[in-house]
């Protein structure tokens, strides 16, 4: 197989580059109006390229596809050489992951057309700039297959968005911001160690087999010595005993990988960077950091923590799971004490997240596919949440609970739709919500690794999302107007608040009422991980 | 003709199109045609509904399991087998159902064109009925339990929607509306909980949710038969092989057949009635002889008839459990989310609130329709019950005290409230227990009739008081521009005044006499008096009762036979208090004295259903009642629901009771004169009080009731006070000080400051020897920039990360590039 040559993954993945390309010869003063176009054709162009790549896409074929392989470097150490490649290529879960950044990213470039950040803080290209840097390291985590590749997409993602928040977020941007990059370089320099480690051991960073180099993955699962792959004996004799959790070199890798994935997540208690960055981001940063960097955390465990370790895997499951589900309950607690509203989203990712968690290591098919779709449905209705807290703060400029009241009887289309996204995220069966958790939660309860006290707690966090989201939207949409605008025209949402809601809203239906063809993207990719954990 | 199930999706589609109709144009749409889209849509659902009826009728109980149009499966992942699919089932329950939604809904429909006549949102209420409508049908239709689920808390949705449809009244009104809206959505998620573990349970304990599976007839042994035919193409070529083996080897036979189904044999007999396919006992014979049926063909029910009481272990992975355990546990969870649903203790508050709602949405969603789907989902599920109660397990003692517990609490509480709407509620409540203590005895046929019945005189007694309320509203308003002047810039002041209190009613008979006379005939169905449709049906629980507490001698049937007595001479008590203080002696306001009777789009569905009040009972007449016998086919509703619960092919058939109907009436007529002396002629006491708070024991009693037994109150202490305390906790202590501040801020920060100072001088000095340190140094670095200047250096940073990305970029192109000028050049 020739893997060399241009794919359509290389082609998606540098479009927000040639976008990026042209607003740096833009001028920012004279082409104002055009910048936003620049970055939102780029945008949908790019979205196009990864339909493409869905329609070429065989969900019936294990492998990845569309993939392309070059070597970039080779690292010499002793005697063996490292390879370091640029490779990159899909299987169902990248390529469900690469359509969701691809579908967030219009919407969230949508939702800044009209906003007043730009009156108060300008720089609208270097904003533009940043969003198309932010799209294309998102692509490239999770189309890239080399673990050092991986790792520099994976810290390119916080450059944008350290600027976002820091220039045009709101008043505690800068501790935000800074927290934000702190928080999450912390996680990524154990990640950082543990990459070093298995290229070292191994001999390459890839994680897949290509082009008769055999992948990391591959070397683990036919590893036919004695123990395991990891806690072997390498090949310059050198070994450590095979232990359990803490006492095995396999535990320490995984756990150097699952604390930057944990910190992304969030996975309770690493999630107090959260609601700061969350709270200042300006409406797209927040759009696209719960939209999809998320998703980062929970695609690497998937990717990474589950397939190069699966021992550590099965020791560690019960507990990562158990702080999934202290996480969905706490997060749901903690998300109904708040009276801002960005704030109470904000923390219902760290419930949403919970669940994609308990599936991830409930370590069946349902367990694993649901927690990818709702990887995707929580982009959906959660992306959708922050939009509509955006288009509130653009109107009222406050995110303070209290201040608002009786907005569904001035704006009923904003109301439906609000309301429609809330009880997406709320898990009502016929929405996409409701798809995830319920395949989730059915995984966990059938699980080799988890068992009925964590299905009977996670699924209490139906009861607590509902507790929350209908405080928001009692508080929000129903009651008196209390604040109504001084200009009524503020009532009517412009056409791009309009067209940012239209795919939301279709998707929300979509996969809540035919989620087949989805799962069918999943299936054979996750049935491949799921193989190594039947008993 | 045999095709009529396949017209089963127009049921959910008619309505679901009349709502999004309503929805998408109803603001450009006169009030009239919303009106009719949303009427046509429902009577168009009944339509069909009568169709298939007549199918079921026809087909002689037969059951059709139809896959609607334009949708492909739903949930499926095929590497595991998971199925779940949208399917929809035609058989006698889900056409009892879907009569009583769309029939008392059609009419409920017509009614809401004049009660709600004005409103501004008055499209978007008809597409909220339509769209319950839709989600209502939705459950009773449904083949499988997630279906029914999406249906499940799609009317909990539309219930919410419509408590609160009035969320911007001013203050405190519209928030009071909004809050019994919210809390009837949270309370009902708490049921939902335990349906959504039930399925849980199920799904890995059966790999399927499916009810029956296509084919499959339920509660007959015919199913293996019919099931046979559709899976197996060798179906005729094993038929008769196995059917020989199965004659000469009559051992085999005898041993594989359940004791009860000769029970069912002889019960068919008995009554004439269409016996089991002839060849289902050849069939049961194939089954047994070779033991190659697959259980896995079969749907949740048959499998469990299969499966029980085989010992065999359920192995969930992580866990095992007795597959009659399992059972049980389903059954536990079920129940929960019934409580929730049917609003029975401890899930019952949020009804009474739900009130808040326009009155005919109380009349459709919290009485006549949604409400009972707990009840109609535990008759779905009489397999599981009815395996229980037979191998001893409590659940279905647990079921009834939930039932006649919330059946005499209700009841109790009943008496007194001023409110007419929620006098209705807590009747309603009271009498969904008496459905639910009907499941826990077993007599499920009862359960379901009672329900029948009971949606159609509290339709009818809920709209009555909507009749009531309207009148007075209007009597208040005239009286109050009379003594005004006509002042109508004052028209609307609310003052004080509350439509729904009897306190201001009183003497509405002269001015209200059609409204006067139907409620009268569904106070007298609800009371229970012969010949009005709650005789019969409140009869059947007590008759069924009686039998399986004094002669089959169960804890459960003594204990429902008791409190359900009591239960009932409560019900006939308040309900003959609310027709005095609302329609006899002299009214008691201005208001009252000058309420019109309501218009005629009002009064129509109030005669209707007060026809079907009086006729309604008689479709399940038991075997032996004097003078009825002979001119009545007994049970007939019995026999049409034949072929969907089980008690009906393998339980026992009663006769009428004289003695125990005899006691019934005789009780509800003492109630009503009891009632009749406290207070006819009265009126209020001194004070705006209640004639029994005048005397020592009663006004205790009263006060009680009147005070809800401060059940309310007590989960406001115990439950969300808690809940709030502890979320601020966790919010503001745990998450905020310690996690946020402290944690992160002080040892975090501060030890990652330190480190940085540490390394930061060998990394000034030049190369950077530690790319991880060095990055956190470079940050930190970035943010004192920042912090220090605002603007300058930002810009020039930027440059410097660019100038790094577009070098990583190349670099990461490079080899690309090269293999790109190597091809080339070769």
């Amino acid at each position: 197989m020739d893997v060399t040559g241009l794919s359509l993954t290389t082609i998606t993945l540098f479009l927000p580059i040639a976008g990026l390309v042209v607003l740096l010869f833009m001028n920012g003063e004279i082409h104002k109006n055009s910048l936003k176009w620049v970055a939102f054709a780029t945008s949908i162009v790019t979205f196009v390229a990864s339909v493409l790549m869905w329609i070429n896409f065989d969900p019936s074929v294990a492998e990845l596809q569309m993939a392309q392989r070059n070597t970039w470097a080779e690292v010499t150490l002793g005697e063996s050489v490292i390879n370091v490649s640029y490779f990159v290529g899909v299987d169902g879960i990248s390529m469900l992951l690469v359509l969701l950044t691809t579908f967030i990213m219009p919407i969230a470039i949508l939702g800044s057309f009209g906003s007043h950040i730009f009156e108060e803080r300008g720089r609208e290209k270097l904003y533009y700039i940043f969003l198309m840097l932010l799209e294309w390291s998102m692509i490239g985590v999770f189309v890239v297959h080399d673990l050092i590749i991986f790792y520099v997409f994976w810290e390119v993602t916080l450059v944008p968005m350290y600027f976002l928040i820091g220039i045009w977020g709101s008043e505690d941007r800068i501790y935000a911001a800074v927290k934000f990059f702190l928080y999450t370089m912390a996680g990524s320099i154990l990640m950082l160690i543990a990459i070093l480690y298995v290229g070292n051991r191994s001999g390459t960073f890839s994680t897949y087999s290509a082009g008769g180099d055999i992948g990391v993955i591959e070397r683990v699962q036919t590893f036919d010595g004695a123990g395991t792959y990891w806690d072997a004996p390498g090949p310059d004799g050198e070994g450590e005993e095979s232990g359990f959790l803490l006492n095995s070199v396999e535990s320490f890798l995984f756990l150097g990988f699952l604390v930057a994935f944990a910190i992304k997540v969030p996975i309770f208690p690493f999630h107090s960077w959260l609601p700061d960055a969350h709270v200042q981001a300006p409406t797209a940063g927040s759009v696209i950091l719960a939209g999809v960097l998320l998703k980062m955390g929970t695609y690497g465990i998937v990717r990474f923590n589950l397939n190069l370790f699966p021992e550590a895997t099965v020791a560690w499951a019960p507990t990562i799971a158990f702080l999934g589900v202290v996480g969905i309950i706490y997060g749901a607690w903690v998300s109904y004490a708040q009276d801002n509203v960005k704030k109470l989203v904000a923390y219902s990712s760290v419930s949403h997240l919970g669940f994609v968690v308990v599936g991830i290591f409930a370590l069946n098919a349902q367990g694993l596919q649901g927690a990818t779709l709702q990887m995707v449905n929580h982009g959906i209705s959660t992306g959708g949440l922050f939009l509509i807290v955006g288009m509130l703060y653009e109107r009222w400029h406050t995110k303070e609970m209290a201040a608002y009241g009786g907005i569904w009887k001035v704006m009923p289309l904003f109301g439906a739709i609000s309301l429609v996204i809330s009880l997406s995220s709320m898990g009502l069966p016929g929405l996409n919500g409701f798809i995830g958790e319920f395949t989730i939660l059915l995984g966990s309860l059938g699980s080799d690794y988890l068992g009925f006290a964590f299905t009977l707690f996670a699924t209490l966090g139906v009861i607590l999302a509902a507790v929350y989201l209908l405080k928001m939207f009692q508080h929000v949409f129903m009651g008196e107007v209390k604040n109504p605008l001084a200009n009524e025209d503020g009532y009517t949402l412009t056409w791009y608040e309009k067209a940012a809601y239209i795919p939301i809203i279709i998707m929300v239906f979509w996969m809540g009422l035919q989620p087949i063809v989805f799962f069918n993207m999943l299936d054979v990719s996750v049935d491949k991980i799921v193989a190594m954990f039947v008993r | 003709m045999e095709n009529l199930p396949l017209l089963v999706p127009l049921v959910i589609f008619a309505p679901a199109l009349g709502a999004i109709i309503n929805f998408f144009f109803g603001a450009r749409l006169e009030e009239k045609w919303s009106g009719y889209i949303g009427c046509f849509a429902s009577i168009f659902a009944f339509i069909i509904s009568l169709l298939l009826l007549t199918w079921v009728t026809g087909a002689n109980g037969a059951a059709a399991v139809v896959n609607p149009p334009f949708l492909d499966g739903w949930l499926r992942i095929e590497s595991i087998g998971l199925e779940i699919s949208w399917q929809m089932r035609v058989d006698s329950l889900s056409v009892t159902m879907m009569l009583v939604v769309t029939g008392v809904g059609s009419l409920i429909h017509l009614y809401a064109r004049g009660y709600m006549r004005g409103d501004k949102w008055y499209p978007r209420f008809f597409a909220y009925l339509n769209m319950f409508l839709a989600f209502m049908l939705t459950l009773v239709t449904a083949n499988n339990f997630l279906m029914l689920f999406v249906g499940w808390e799609g009317v909990g949705l539309c219930s919410f929607l419509l408590i609160g449809f009035w969320w911007d009244k001013k203050a405190p009104e519209g928030w009071k509306n909004s809050n019994a809206a919210r809390k009837a959505f949270i309370v009902n998620r708490v049921g939902d909980f335990g349906l959504l573990m039930a399925m849980f349970l199920a799904f890995w304990t059966f790999g399927t949710l499916d009810f029956y599976k296509a084919g499959e007839l339920p509660n007959t042994e015919a199913k293996y038969l019919v099931h046979w035919r559709e899976h197996n193409g060798l179906l005729e070529h094993h038929d008769e092989a196995d059917t020989e083996t199965a004659e000469d080897d009559h051992g085999a036979k005898a041993k594989c057949i359940p004791a009860d189904a000769h029970a069912d044999d002889d019960h068919a007999e008995d009554d004439g009635h269409a016996a089991p396919n002839p060849l289902a006992s050849d069939i049961r014979a194939l089954y047994c002889d070779n033991q190659r049926f697959d259980t896995d063909l079969l749907g949740v029910f048959g499998q469990t008839s299969e499966r029980f009481g085989t010992g065999e272990v359920v192995d969930f992975g992580g866990f095992q459990m007795d597959f009659e355990d399992v059972i049980f546990l389903i059954g536990l969870f079920m129940l929960l989310g019934v409580t929730g649903k049917s609003a029975q203790i401890p899930l019952f508050v949020w009804l009474p609130d739900a009130m808040a709602g326009p009155t005919p949405v109380s009349a459709l969603i919290h009485a006549a329709t949604m409400v009972t789907a707990g009840v109609y989902l535990m008759a779905r599920s009489n397999v599981f019950l009815w395996e229980l109660n037979h191998a001893g397990y409590v659940l279905g003692l647990i079921i009834t005290l939930v039932g006649a517990g919330t059946a005499i609490v209700a009841g109790y509480i009943a008496l007194g409230q001023w409110d007419i709407k929620r006098v209705l509620a807590y009747s309603t409540i009271s009498q969904l227990g008496f459905m639910v203590a009907a499941v826990g005895i077993g007599a499920y046929v009862a359960a379901m009739f009672h329900l029948v019945t009971h949606a159609v005189f509290k339709a009818l007694l809920f709209l009555g008081s909507g009749s009531v309320i309207h009148g007075v509203e209007h009597g208040h308003h005239h009286a109050h521009e009379h003594s005004h002047g006509g002042d109508h810039e004052d028209g609307h002041d609310e003052e004080d005044f509350d439509p729904q209190d009897m306190r201001n009613m009183g003497g509405l008979r002269k001015r209200m006499p059609i409204t006067y006379l139907t409620y009268l005939i569904g106070t007298l169905g609800l009371a229970g008096i012969f010949p009005f449709a709650g005789f019969w049906s409140k009869d059947e629980i007590l008759a069924d009762a009686w039998y399986e507490g004094l002669v089959a001698n169960t804890t459960s049937g003594f204990i429902a036979f008791g409190v359900l007595l009591i239960a009932a001479a409560f019900t006939a008590f308040y309900m003959w208090r609310q027709v005095v203080l609302v329609f006899f002696d002299k009214p008691r306001s201005e208001a009252a004295e000058q309420a019109p009777e309501s218009n005629g789009a009002m009064l129509l569905p109030l005669i209707i259903l007060a026809i079907f009040t009086c006729i309604i009972g008689f479709i399940n007449v038991p075997k032996a009642t004097p003078i009825f016998d002979g001119i009545y086919h007994p049970y007939e509703f019995k026999h049409f629901l034949e072929h969907s619960l089980i008690s009906v092919s393998r339980g026992h058939t009663l006769d009428f009771n004289l003695l125990i109907a005899g006691i019934a009436l005789a009780l509800g007529i003492a109630s009503i004169f009891a009632a009749n002396r406290v207070y006819k002629g009265k009126g209020l006491a001194s004070g705006n009080r209640d004639q029994l708070e005048t005397q020592a024991p009663a006004r205790g009693l009263f006060k009680l009731a009147n005070a809800r037994l401060y059940w309310d109150e007590a989960y406001t202490a115990f439950i969300e006070a808690p809940f709030n305390r502890l979320a601020s906790f966790l919010a503001d202590r745990i998450d905020w000080d310690f996690l946020h501040d402290y944690f992160h801020d002080r040892i975090i920060k501060r030890g990652f400051d330190s480190i940085a100072e540490i390394l930061s001088k060998p990394i000034d000095l030049g190369i950077v020897d530690g790319t991880v340190n060095g990055v956190g140094v470079f940050v930190q670095r970035a943010a004192d920039w920042m912090r220090r200047s605002q603007t300058g250096y930002v810009r020039m940073y930027a440059v410097v990360i660019f100038i790094g990305v577009v070098a990583v970029i190349l670099l990461m192109l490079t080899p690309f590039i090269q293999t790109l000028l190597l091809q080339s050049a070769t």
